[in-house]
Formats: structure tokens, C-alpha cells, sequence
């Protein structure tokens, strides 16, 4: 069991000013596992992305990486960065640089990588989210859905051990999120390990090999998804899905 | 430097002549503004007009304005008016006169950009409330107006009076003409004259125009 | 009014010298202007401790004071003290001076107006702060910038018209002069507004044109 964990938090914890977001986090992420975080909005899901690709820095405990430590600091989190992908909710692709560009920027200029084999790699890659053909455009020509599979994309050329997905639809107009939650299913039957913000519950259920519930800063839930939304063992995660059932059945009427 | 040149200014009236040298280039500019103001205002609603000789109109006046260094606006005043219409301008009229109608053009484009920033929709809801023509203007796009405005042109202010320095360039007796007086009459006392009355005269603008930036940036920050 | 032709084709080469002295301080002050500017600007965007401060002492100094009483102080109060600087490089100081913290403002809203996400995405791809400067902030600002930039450049160039008062030989010191001598105003004055329209219209124009292309290339994300 300890062999093959990828990503280790203990007792995280991060203040902002006197307001706790994260009040003691243990979590362990085995490779190849897709691990997806709930929790009401606030809770503090995003602030655990974000301490795990070391853009936040926790205010106390420890997150390892393949038995590297990703918040000590310094220049080791560059290097450690290149084995985590993160996409953000607002895509953040560069504006100024082509599609290829953007993919191609950090494996070449990071990673020291040869270029032709970077652009091959980025060719399969974008050919696999239907994309091959937007090389050339600017991001600023690409619906919100095709901008967030090429941010999917640039994470991937870099080849990361684990990707982290911060509600990457969150900001896309429905018709678009499917497109892009099937890039995540994809990438999820191949064994990628991820850790996945999202508010799509029915996507949560079908791609999740584990469900993590916060709340106020807590663990309170860590269940198969199976169980987490059939039976749940808390009352605040039984209220938590309950608003979203109320929110169905109001619009299928 | 045991003849420090800081004395020069407890000589007679020296420090006293300076300031007053100082009020010479403030005076200037406090009328240009002074004046600048009411016709800026209204050479910014002119330069709204959509009549195309209007447009062309201010549109020269304000390009040609801009685009000559304002000494050389000085020098065709003060040389060239004065010669060509008989006029004899004294400097201190020239450079009201210039300082005047660059102002109205920098003012005018500050009231046009504040009057065309003023969305159409604000308009339109005035109109909803039934407001007539003249009473939008006083009650809705006015005060919007002058919250863009004042900062911007407190700014203007402190451009003016850095401009009116060059007054001394056409032979005007400002701070910079008496502190040359100050320092050929000093010469074999206080050699090292020059170094603090120039300093003093630096420090002297800067004491002027600072305050006056703060509180622009002051504005600017609390309307924003 | 009957001007004087063969007046001003006899001065003109006089004016010709006077505008290559104007171009080349205008050049120098403006090279040097965007390198301190640049540097300002970077020490206030990663806001460097001691020196955030002294740069935003220097910024205040320099737009709160006339280049003018600038240049009189380096030409005329600094050798008191053993420095002696020739009039051309006093002008240059003089515009640097002055020129620098009107391009560490525009430089730096530029880098202001990089929305943090874009940096943060830049770090989530492993790229180090050097590389973000240089592939991911920098070239989004430098659009932002330009037209302060331009402006910057426009003002500058005018601003050199007051070197005359150290007497450099400049356009606006040689009309006083002619006007002096031989009471030729209206030629003189022409020939000196001429000359500033070749020098700053083609600038003007340039920065029109380029400032479209910026805003039609907008990358809008």
C-alpha cells in the first residue's frame, strides 16, 4: 500500500490572515488513482490544488511527491512542477503565443527538450482532443471548450505523474463541458493520477475512484463514489447533495 | 566648503527675491488655469459636435498644439505676433496667452474624454425618468463627469507650472533670471553659489508641484 | 507677407545642424530613458525592498520638477561641486533624468495589467520567474505599454527644445539668434516650425499606425 503513493499531505494546514482554509489535511494519493474533491464552495477545495503545486505555501505540514517534498520551497518546486499538470479554471493559455506555441513553450524552454520531438508529441496530442487542425490559431479564436482541452494539452506534453483539474468547466457554457470532461475520462482509463475540483456530480460519480468531502477545512468524507452518493456517512454531505437533487428536479419540470 | 554657499540666501533679500521670482512663474500659471478652465470646458463640448468643419476645426487646433514644444508656441507669440500685427506683447502677456491656449486644448480633450465615457445607457435612463434635455445634463452626466475630471486636471495644473519655467527663455525675470542675478552678484563671496541656488530653485518646484500631484493621485484613488 | 527666400535657403544649413543636435540628445535621452525606465519599473513590479523606495523618491523628484531647472542645476550648479559635464551631456542626463520615470510608469501599468492567472499558469508549467518575465509577462505588457510609451517619446523630443537655456546650439537657440541679428522673425519662426513638424510629425504618425496595429492584433483572451 505505502509502495505506490504518489502524493502524500499530512497536516496541511493554510491560514489567510486570521481566517483557517485548511485546519489539518492527511490525504494519500495512490498512482494511477482519480481522486475527486467535493465540498461546498469556501471549503477550501481550491486552496488544497493549489498548496499541492506549491502556489500556495501552507502555513503548516508537509506534501511529497514521489518522496520529494513539494513545499519546501525554493528551486526544487520548479523541477516538481514539471511532474505535476495543473489546468485552471480560466484556461490561462497565453494570448500572445499560437495554439502550438503555448503547448510547446515550457517542454522546450523548461524541460531543454528538442523541439521536433515536442511538436510531434503535441501533434498526437492534439489530434487525440480533435484540435490538430487550431495549431496556427490564437487562443482568442478558440471557444472557451477548445481553449481549456489545449490548456488540458500543454499540461500533458510536459509529461506530469499527476494532473490537478481546479473546476475546469466551471467557467465554459454548458454545451461545452462534455467535450472536455471526456478529455478527463480519457486521460483517467490510462491510468493517470489526478486530483479533480469540480461541481459536475454526475461526472464526479462516473470518473471518481474515490471521493474526498470537505468541509470548514476538514476531511469529513472519504468514500467510493458509489457509497459517498448512494450513502454518505454525514449529514452535511447528505444536505451538500441534496441541494443539487432540488436543483434537478426544479429544472426538469 | 568653509564659505558654504548656503549663505548666499541670509545675504540681504536673496532667499526673499527668489520666492518672488517663484511667484512670478505661479502667477502665470494660476491665470492660465484660471482662464483655461471655462474655456476648456467649452472647447470640450464643441469638439463633441458631429458637424464635420467643427470636428475639423478643433481637431487642427488641438493636433497643432500638441505636437509643437510649447517654447516654440512662446517664441511665435512673443517674436512673431508682436511683429507681424503691430502688437508689442510684453513676455508676461505672451505667456499667459500661450500657456492660456494650451490649456484650453489639453482641457478640452480631458472634458471630451470625460463627456464620451459617460455610457449611452445613462442617457437613455434619464431620459426613462423623464428628465428633460437640460436636466440630464445637470443631474446625471455633470457630476459623473467631474469625478473623472478633477483629478486630471489638478494634473494639468502641475504641467503648467513646470512649463511656465521657460518663460526665463524669452527674457521673463522669474526664479531662474534672479537666481542668476543672485549668483553673478555673489561671484567672489560665495563662488559655490550657483550649486545652491539652483538646488534651492529645484527643490523650490518640487515643493510647488508635489503637493499638488498627491492630492490629484489622492483624488483619483478614492473616485475610482 | 513677402518672406525672405533667399534668407532662409542661406540659414538653412544652420537649422540642419541645429536639428541633427535636437534628434541625436532626443535619441540618447530616449535610449536612456526606456533602460532606466525598464529597470524602475521591474524594481517596482517585484517590489525590491530599499531600492521600491529610492525609485519611488526618484519618480516623484523627477515628474514634480522642470527639465529646465533640471538642466541648470547639472550645467551650472554641479561643477561647483567638481563635476563638469559638457552641455550636450547635461542635456542628455538632464532628459534621462526626467524621461526615465515617465517610462518606469508606463512600463510598469503595462506589467500591472498581466493578470496574476497568466503567471500562475506559467509556474504550474514549471517555468521559472526569469523565463516568465521574458516569454509570458513581458510581451503581454509591452502591448499595454506602447501607446504611453509613445506618448513618453512625443513629450521627450519636444522637452529638448529648453536645451537652448545651457546653450546648446539647438533649433530654438538658433531662431533667437537669427531673430537677434538680423530681424528676419517671421522666416525664422517659420523655418522653426517646419523643422519641429519633420522632426515630430513622421514620430506622431508612427506611433497612430502602430498603436492601430496593437489594438486590432489585441490578443483579447
Amino acid at each position: 500500500m505505502q509502495e505506490n503513493v504518489q502524493l502524500q499531505v499530512s497536516g496541511l494546514k493554510k491560514q489567510f490572515g486570521a481566517e483557517t482554509v485548511l485546519d489539518g489535511i492527511d490525504l494519500s494519493v495512490h498512482k494511477g488513482e482519480v481522486v475527486v474533491v467535493l465540498g461546498p464552495s469556501g471549503c477550501g477545495k481550491s486552496t488544497l490544488l493549489r498548496c499541492m503545486n506549491g502556489l500556495e505555501t501552507p502555513t503548516a505540514g508537509t506534501i511529497f511527491l514521489d518522496g520529494e517534498e513539494v513545499t519546501s520551497g525554493g528551486k526544487l518546486i520548479t523541477r516538481l512542477r514539471q511532474k505535476i499538470g495543473m489546468v485552471f479554471q480560466s484556461y490561462d493559455l497565453f494570448p500572445h503565443k499560437n495554439i502550438m506555441d503555448n503547448i510547446t513553450l515550457a517542454p522546450v524552454k523548461v524541460q531543454k527538450r528538442p523541439k521536433k520531438e515536442v511538436e510531434e508529441q503535441a501533434e498526437r496530442l492534439l489530434k487525440r482532443v480533435g484540435l490538430w487542425e487550431k495549431k496556427k490559431a490564437y487562443p482568442r479564436e478558440l471557444s472557451g471548450g477548445q481553449k481549456q482541452r489545449v490548456a488540458i494539452v500543454r499540461a500533458l506534453c510536459m509529461n506530469p505523474e499527476v494532473m490537478l483539474f481546479d473546476e475546469i468547466t466551471a467557467a465554459l457554457d454548458p454545451e461545452m463541458v462534455r467535450e472536455v470532461l471526456d478529455v478527463m475520462l480519457e486521460l483517467a482509463e490510462q491510468g493517470m493520477t489526478m486530483v479533480i475540483v469540480t461541481h459536475e456530480m454526475q461526472f464526479a460519480r462516473a470518473i471518481a475512484d474515490r471521493i474526498i468531502f470537505l468541509d470548514h477545512g476538514h476531511i469529513i468524507e472519504d468514500l467510493d463514489p458509489e457509497s459517498f452518493f448512494t450513502n454518505p456517512n454525514t449529514q452535511r454531505a447528505r444536505d451538500f447533495l441534496q441541494t443539487f437533487a432540488y436543483e434537478k428536479r426544479r429544472t426538469n419540470e | 566648503m568653509q564659505d558654504s554657499g548656503i549663505n548666499v540666501f541670509f545675504m540681504g533679500k536673496n532667499f526673499l527675491r527668489l520666492l518672488e521670482g517663484l511667484g512670478v512663474t505661479l502667477r502665470i500659471s494660476l491665470i492660465a488655469v484660471l482662464l483655461s478652465l471655462p474655456l476648456g470646458i467649452l472647447f470640450g463640448m464643441f469638439m463633441t459636435w458631429k458637424n464635420p468643419l467643427a470636428k475639423a476645426i478643433s481637431r487642427f487646433y488641438l493636433e497643432f498644439i500638441r505636437i509643437m514644444p510649447q517654447l516654440v508656441l512662446l517664441f511665435i507669440a512673443y517674436f512673431g505676433v508682436t511683429r507681424a500685427l503691430g502688437w508689442n506683447l510684453s513676455a508676461d502677456v505672451s505667456a499667459v496667452i500661450v500657456f492660456t491656449l494650451w490649456g484650453t486644448a489639453e482641457m478640452g480633450d480631458l472634458v471630451r474624454g470625460a463627456l464620451i465615457s459617460i455610457p449611452k445607457h445613462q442617457y437613455d435612463s434619464a431620459a426613462a425618468l423623464g428628465m428633460n434635455k437640460a436636466q440630464t445634463f445637470g443631474y446625471v452626466v455633470v457630476p459623473q463627469t467631474l469625478r473623472r475630471l478633477i483629478p486630471l486636471t489638478i494634473n494639468l495644473t502641475t504641467r503648467m507650472i513646470k512649463t511656465t519655467s521657460l518663460v526665463v527663455l524669452i527674457g521673463m525675470t522669474e526664479v531662474l533670471k534672479v537666481g542668476k542675478q543672485i549668483i553673478d552678484a555673489n561671484r567672489f563671496e560665495y563662488p559655490t553659489a550657483a550649486l545652491w541656488v539652483y538646488g534651492m530653485i529645484f527643490l523650490l518646484y518640487f515643493l510647488a508641484c508635489w503637493p499638488i500631484s498627491m492630492l490629484a493621485r489622492k483624488l483619483e484613488k478614492r473616485w475610482r | 507677407m513677402g518672406l525672405n527666400f533667399e534668407f532662409m535657403q542661406k540659414y538653412l544649413p544652420w537649422y540642419l545642424d541645429a536639428a541633427v543636435l535636437t534628434i541625436r540628445i532626443a535619441f540618447f535621452g530616449i535610449l536612456f530613458s526606456l533602460l532606466v525606465g525598464a529597470v524602475c519599473s521591474m524594481v517596482q513590479y517585484y517590489k525590491v525592498p530599499v531600492f521600491r523606495r529610492i525609485v519611488s523618491i526618484y519618480i516623484e523628484i523627477s515628474r514634480n520638477t522642470p527639465l529646465l531647472v533640471q538642466l541648470f542645476f547639472l550645467y551650472f550648479g554641479l561643477p561647483k561641486i567638481g563635476v563638469v559635464w559638457s552641455a550636450e551631456v547635461c542635456a542628455i542626463v538632464g532628459l534621462t533624468f526626467l524621461g526615465g520615470s515617465y517610462m518606469a510608469e508606463s512600463i510598469r501599468s503595462g506589467l500591472e495589467s498581466v493578470e496574476k492567472s497568466q503567471i500562475e499558469s506559467a509556474a504550474s508549467l514549471g517555468m521559472s520567474k526569469a523565463l516568465t518575465m521574458k516569454e509570458v509577462i513581458f510581451p503581454q505588457a509591452l502591448a499595454v505599454s506602447v501607446p504611453g510609451i509613445c506618448a513618453n517619446v512625443i513629450f521627450l523630443i519636444k522637452e529638448t527644445s529648453v536645451v537652448s537655456g545651457i546653450a546648446l546650439a539647438d533649433l530654438m537657440y538658433v531662431t533667437k539668434d537669427l531673430i537677434g541679428l538680423y530681424y528676419e522673425t517671421d522666416e525664422a519662426l517659420l523655418m522653426l516650425v517646419v523643422f519641429y513638424l519633420i522632426i515630430l510629425l513622421p514620430v506622431s504618425v508612427l506611433a497612430t499606425l502602430l498603436e492601430r496595429r496593437l489594438r486590432y492584433a489585441g490578443f483579447g483572451n
